[in-house]
């Protein structure tokens, strides 16, 4: 009887070492702008080449504008980094798809959305939120840059086996609570450390519910829980997304393919190191009010009150998130005005993210109260499909803005950001202190909620509209 | 990777946890494609009073008085001591390059984000963990002592008090190995690399759809 993770991990040791230490074997090797130009750099300097270029799929992401693109990137720090990116992956003959190209978009979309990330894969990124491949039963996780190198080089890692932890969420969610919302309550109950040193599964009747969009959702935000992977097992689901994707096997292989990833689960009764019951029902939709994703409440809830805790160090904690944030103890969470409404990054920029925010926000228009509101599709073939729906329009007539695709104000390394002291909803995955810019401040929900906080101008159960 | 044996030298404490890479460092200084100089950037948001930008000229800057690392007595500090879940958070290797950059060789801590902590082996910054009540004791001694510092001996896994107090650490037989040695992890890897093709061609065979 075996896990998930265990399925993914004995199937790509190369060697075992000391320590559960073991060389693993890296099928994907997504690659962006950001953590990839000193490890280009180190390669070259040791005079390596990569070992496997077909397992490399590049793009520019984090870095891109996100409004008219025509005259390039402006900022010529930026510009470099995509331009140090194009020029290595020219060099080298990696597969990049370049700022201008349909198919760029962030890296944690495209790489699904091309069928590139495929159903028991070791998927790898310079980027904390490559847990979201989890979705697809993928043993996925982010790497730092002397690890973007080494993989590069080797196409291996040494890495250490995790502690397994299952996640099993049952019963139906709410209509107007999303993947989002369960993702933020697991993170609520566990703390942003509950996760470290686990590999998560994800599992019950809530979550094959959920569609792969909603699935990315959860297991991207995986690492806000403290651990490096999330992963969810292989379902008809998980196979009729992938199904005539360009980079998806075809024909026979195509079948082959398909009865191997169905043994993608954990069997029946296969143990784990740690066991977490979430009861879906439960679930309301949630809104952070601190510095961290595990400072979270439900939107019918008020602002915590530092007086009530007795942990001299929490009590500090959070006293610092309330200060940061402006927020008042014990007010409630609907009393918190709005100034930008954000709604893209690697976490809810899907079709399904924007068509949920434009069921919100159709036939309204954003409140006086709110200075921008953006919509940031997550790859240029979702912007395409929203405008084919008209999804576009109807934002656009909202008073909302409708960008091209990037990572964008997720973190603000772009002309997107917040300026000390704005107050956004955000459908991204952190609200750590001058993650959105310099003082400025976040509060994370789901698209749905950005989109109902928008029209109101402060935050508003969304299942009343 | 330079060889790392061992330090010993003044502790500046940073009392909060959950520190995120983030804080350590902001996000438009990962815009440089260097390895070098993120260390005038550490913490820029807490150490500085006005908004950072890449290039600009620390005698512009203006400091934060109030910031720890900031303090006269903590000037020069080799030991970084700070509470759990340190480097949570993004995957940039920007956070332990900041942090030595700046002199930093170790971090005391209860506990680390996964990605951060294994970052930090990776160029030979050690990030020690122990227990909470050891960080908390620390932290009372540092603020009481000035001129505080500690000596790590990473071969006996060590860390020793002024007052002789010896605290023992874990650390994987692996990475003690790489650090002391300083060796080069991809050259290392690369011993492997008939295992690694041989590995390969097999994974081609059984599952060739991973290959095209």
């Amino acid at each position: 009887m075996q896990t998930l993770y265990n399925k993914l991990w004995k199937d790509h040791v190369v060697r075992d070492g000391a320590d559960e230490t073991a060389l693993i074997y890296i099928d994907r090797h997504l690659v962006h702008e950001v953590t990839s130009p000193q490890a280009f750099e180190s390669l070259k300097i040791a005079g390596r080449k990569p070992w496997r270029l077909d397992s490399v799929l590049a793009v520019a992401d984090h870095n891109v504008p996100t409004t008219n693109r025509t005259n390039g990137i402006s900022d010529p720090i930026s510009r470099l980094q995509v331009e140090t990116l194009d020029q290595n992956c020219e060099e080298l003959g990696i597969t990049e798809f370049k700022m201008n190209d349909l198919r760029q978009g962030i890296v944690h979309v495209i790489g699904p959305e091309q069928g590139a990330t495929l159903p028991g894969m070791t998927v790898v990124c310079g980027d904390s939120h490559t847990s979201t491949h989890g979705a697809f039963a993928c043993l996925a996780f982010g790497i730092g840059t002397s690890e973007v190198e080494h993989v590069l080089a080797t196409q291996c890692l040494s890495i250490k086996k995790a502690l397994e932890m299952k996640i099993l969420v049952e019963g139906k969610l709410c209509p107007g609570v999303t993947a989002k919302d369960v993702a933020l309550a697991i993170i609520g109950k566990i703390g942003t450390a509950g996760g470290t040193g686990y590999a998560i599964e994800f599992s019950g009747g809530t979550i094959s519910d959920l569609s792969m969009e909603a699935r990315m959702t959860l297991c991207n935000m995986a690492i806000e829980a403290g651990a490096r992977a999330g992963m969810i097992a292989v379902d008809d689901t998980t196979i009729e997304y992938i199904s005539g994707r360009p980079f998806a096997p075809k024909g026979d292989l195509w079948e082959k393919a398909v009865s191997y990833w169905r043994t993608l689960r954990s069997d029946e009764g296969a143990k784990f190191d740690h066991v977490v019951n979430i009861d879906a029902t439960q679930i309301k939709p949630q809104v952070t009010w601190g510095t961290s994703p595990e400072m979270v409440t439900t939107v019918d809830g008020r602002v915590p009150n530092p007086l009530k805790i007795t942990d001299p160090v929490k009590r500090n904690d959070m006293q610092r998130a309330l200060d940061y944030m402006g927020l008042v103890p014990d007010m409630l969470i609907s009393e918190i005005y709005l100034d930008k409404v954000f709604i893209g990054s690697c976490t809810n920029s899907r079709i399904e993210d924007l068509r949920a925010a434009a069921e919100v926000v159709k036939g309204r228009h954003i409140a006086k109260n709110i200075g921008l509101a953006m919509v940031v599709p997550g790859s240029g073939l979702v912007k395409l499909q929203a405008e084919e729906e008209g999804l576009d329009k109807v934002f656009l007539k909202a008073g909302f803005e409708w960008r091209e695709p990037g990572c964008s104000m997720c973190l603000a390394m772009n002309d997107d950001y917040l300026s000390p002291g704005e107050r956004c909803a955000s459908t991204s995955n952190r609200n750590f202190e001058g993650r959105q810019g310099q003082a400025g401040r976040t509060h994370l929900v789901s698209p749905a909620m950005a989109a109902a906080a928008a029209i109101a101008g402060h935050f508003t159960d969304v299942r009343n509209i | 990777m330079e060889k790392f044996i061992g330090c010993k030298g003044l502790v500046a404490p940073l009392d909060r946890a959950n520190i995120d890479t983030d804080a350590i460092i902001p996000k438009q200084f990962l815009k440089s494609i260097e390895r070098s100089g993120f260390g005038r950037y550490l913490f820029d948001e807490w150490r500085y009073l006005d908004h950072g930008e890449p290039g600009k000229e620390v005698s512009q800057r203006i400091l934060n008085p109030d910031f720890i690392l900031n303090q006269n007595r903590f000037q020069g500090a080799k030991i970084l001591l700070t509470r759990a879940n340190f480097g949570c958070g993004s995957s940039r290797e920007h956070a332990p390059w900041a942090l030595q950059d700046y002199g930093f060789q170790v971090i005391l801590a209860p506990s680390y984000a996964d990605i951060f902590f294994n970052n930090s082996f990776k160029i030979g910054l050690l990030p020690i963990v122990l227990k909470e009540n050891i960080v908390d004791q620390i932290f009372r001694e540092v603020n009481l002592n000035v001129g505080y510092s500690l000596a790590v001996n990473l071969e006996e896994q060590t860390v020793v008090t002024p007052a002789g107090e010896v605290h023992t650490f874990d650390i994987d037989s692996f990475r003690k190995e790489n650090l002391l040695n300083g060796l080069d992890e991809i050259g290392l890897t690369l011993q492997y690399a008939s295992k690694i093709k041989s590995f390969e061609d097999k994974r081609r065979i059984e599952q060739p759809w991973l290959f095209t």
